[in-house]
């Protein structure tokens, strides 16, 4: 086991997998300024600065990708992605579908997002629904260093192009990552914790916060399953079936808005596939429908805090919501 | 007999081309018209760029193209009943039937991601030239636009990308004076995009695009520049599109006087004409380039005809590698 930080563990897999395979490279706005180590080791071919242009940026990527290498990019801020919108839906995402299979597209793209830095709503924008409603994207958005790099290992080595965000609040957290951890496979959540009286389902940030209002909640009697969905696509459907129907009770917390949100989804499969086990409503603790505030008390208040998991736990337990 | 000079056999080649695809164009629009075919984008009377160009090429190369691909495409030896079937829809079809018209690739052509996004094309180009650079094998990048790409940041930070990095592009726009529904010059302050070349440190050639000749020329000479220097360059071909944007399009918004100067600079009948005037091609001659290619039209419409269209499990296949 090492400590690291959810940053050191990203450049971690990030240079065991390009000793691993040569056609692995790494550009974008300060990558070769940042990452001095994979610089030295890999050299400016493979390591590259590049004009603060999303949009080449991803479009490169892409027809590197599609002709045989395996980039990936740092964006450095969700929002940014807006400008290279184009490259990453309707070139990485389509072209291989609209050509009959003709190519593939095994790039990362890399962004953080969230809020902790009071950055305000153009660096900081919870945009992952946007990709998992995209056909041909995968999404992954870790909470743990290990699932960092795991996850960023297992995306480097996928035929398709996968989205990796990071929450900035947890870029500096350190971690327990194991020394010989390999890729993670995309598309499996993570029990984080086993309780009987309601699933709470989460990633990124909000993990750690329905981890928080389990240990409250235990002290009141009430045990939790916390789910860590690590993939948001693929989505691990079977993982959060069978808690439902072990717990009977469902609360789905993320920082991003409500609607259209990941949490919109994970109910709306628990309905569809999981009706009968449920005694009480789903709950979504969501940001608000509003851009991210740089104001620290507002920013705070947009994102969910443990206390109001509790409370809503309560409410479907033994409040006004219990069956 | 006697084997032609190159430069004449070069010639009746292209000719032989261009009618190739001034026939597979005028179906597309026929096939339209009966409702046979979904709407398209055709290139007529851009035929001579397309020629000229591929023609520079070798095997090794790779193309990048737009929606008004088929003129690269045909040059490029591309199987006219396999883009037809595509253009229906049907599973004999380049990409399947999924592409349609708009963004067929022939991967074993060396025609890849031709995207219809105005633009798209020009991002997708420096990734493929970064990597032909760092993999170190033969052939250059070919990334054919528009004026109206031109107009896109894309094209900018393309251009600057590719200049950075000394990435092995040939970026040829061939500047039709039209932009979907608006002239060039409601767009654009120059009568062309090469002088942005220049900013970005690329050297750039501007030629007449309805000249096959001039174009294989110019295009000759940059591929030239770009494998001796590994840098990439801008070549405007300055051509007219014929029809509308897409069809159908009645054109009313176009100038009657501009496209009737146009037309008599029709790319095709300019090489026919010349070849018959400098003694290059009798009547028998042109009689039978006439017939082949209808022969290979009407096999083209045959395959496509009997094509079946996809099943409908191909629906979601191919999305995820």
């Amino acid at each position: 086991m090492t400590q690291m930080t959810v940053n050191d563990a990203i450049s971690a897999a990030l240079a065991e997998e390009m000793r691993r395979d040569p056609s692995v490279l790494i550009f974008g706005e300060g990558v070769a300024t940042k990452r001095r180590d994979l610089l030295g080791e890999f050299g400016p071919a493979r390591v590259r600065n590049t004009p603060l242009a999303e949009g080449i940026i991803a479009g490169t990527a892409a027809g590197a990708a599609a002709t045989g290498l395996r980039p990936v990019i740092d964006l450095l801020f969700a929002p940014f992605l807006c400008y290279a919108m184009d490259e990453i839906v309707n070139s990485a995402g389509k072209l291989r579908y609209i050509s009959g299979g003709q190519f593939k597209f095994p790039m990362v793209v890399l962004a953080m997002t969230g809020a902790g830095w009071g950055v305000g709503a153009q660096h900081n924008h919870n945009i992952e629904s946007w990709f998992v409603h995209s056909p041909g994207l995968k999404v992954a958005m870790p909470s743990t260093p290990a699932d960092f790099k795991g996850l960023l290992k297992a995306a480097i080595r996928d035929d398709n192009p996968v989205l990796i965000f990071a929450d900035i609040a947890l870029g500096y957290s350190a971690g327990e990552v194991p020394d010989d951890i390999d890729a993670i496979p995309l598309g499996q959540a993570a029990l984080r914790r086993t309780g009987d009286d309601v699933t709470l389902v989460s990633y990124a940030k909000t993990v750690g916060t329905c981890l928080a209002a389990a240990d409250r909640l235990a002290e009141a009697g009430i045990s939790a399953d916390v789910l860590d969905l690590r993939s948001l696509k693929p989505l691990d459907e079977d993982a959060i079936l069978r808690s439902v129907a072990k717990t009977g009770r469902l609360v789905v917390v993320h920082e991003a808005s409500r609607l259209c949100g990941v949490g919109a989804e994970v109910a709306a499969l628990v309905a569809e596939k999981a009706f009968a086990s449920l005694r009480a409503p789903v709950l979504r603790l969501t940001g608000p429908d509003a851009p991210a505030p740089a104001s620290f008390p507002l920013e705070q208040a947009f994102v969910p805090h443990a206390d109001a998991v509790v409370a809503a736990v309560q409410s479907l337990v033994h409040g006004a919501l219990a069956a | 007999m006697t084997a032609l000079p190159p430069v004449e056999a070069l010639e009746r080649m292209m000719l032989e081309r261009m009618m190739l695809i001034r026939a597979y164009e005028e179906t597309l629009v026929d096939l339209h018209g009966r409702g046979r075919a979904a709407g398209t984008c055709t290139a007529i009377g851009q035929e001579a760029s397309a020629v000229g160009v591929v023609a520079a090429l070798t095997p090794d190369d790779l193309i990048l193209t737009n929606h008004r691909s088929a003129g690269h495409l045909l040059a490029r030896g591309a199987d006219p009943g396999r883009m037809l079937a595509e253009v229906q829809g049907k599973s004999g079809g380049y990409c399947g039937g999924k592409s349609g018209s708009l963004h067929i690739s022939a991967r074993e052509l060396g025609v890849v991601l031709t995207s219809t996004i105005v633009g798209g094309e020009l991002a997708l180009a420096t990734g493929v030239g970064l990597s032909r650079s760092m993999q170190g094998g033969p052939g250059i990048v070919v990334c054919f636009f528009g004026d109206g790409a031109a107009c896109e940041g894309r094209f900018h930070e393309s251009l600057n990308l590719a200049a950075v990095w000394n990435l092995p592009i040939l970026y040829v726009c061939e500047n039709n004076q039209w932009q979907a529904f608006v002239h060039r010059k409601e767009t654009m302050t120059a009568d062309g995009v090469a002088d942005h070349a220049a900013a970005y440190g690329i050297d750039s050639a501007v030629v007449d695009g309805n000249d096959p000749l001039a174009v294989f020329e110019a295009a000759a000479a940059a591929v030239a520049a770009i494998r001796r220097t590994g840098k990439p360059f801008l070549l405007e071909a300055m051509t007219y599109r014929l029809r509308g944007h897409f069809e159908p399009d009645d054109q009313s918004y176009v100038d009657p006087g501009e496209l009737a100067r146009w037309r008599e600079r029709d790319p095709v009948i300019l090489l026919r004409g010349r070849l018959e005037r400098d003694g290059l091609l009798d009547a028998s001659a042109a009689a039978r380039m006439e017939e082949q290619v209808r022969a290979q039209m009407e096999a083209a419409a045959a395959f496509a005809e009997a094509s079946p269209y996809p099943a409908p499990e191909e629906l979601t296949r191919d999305v995820y590698a």
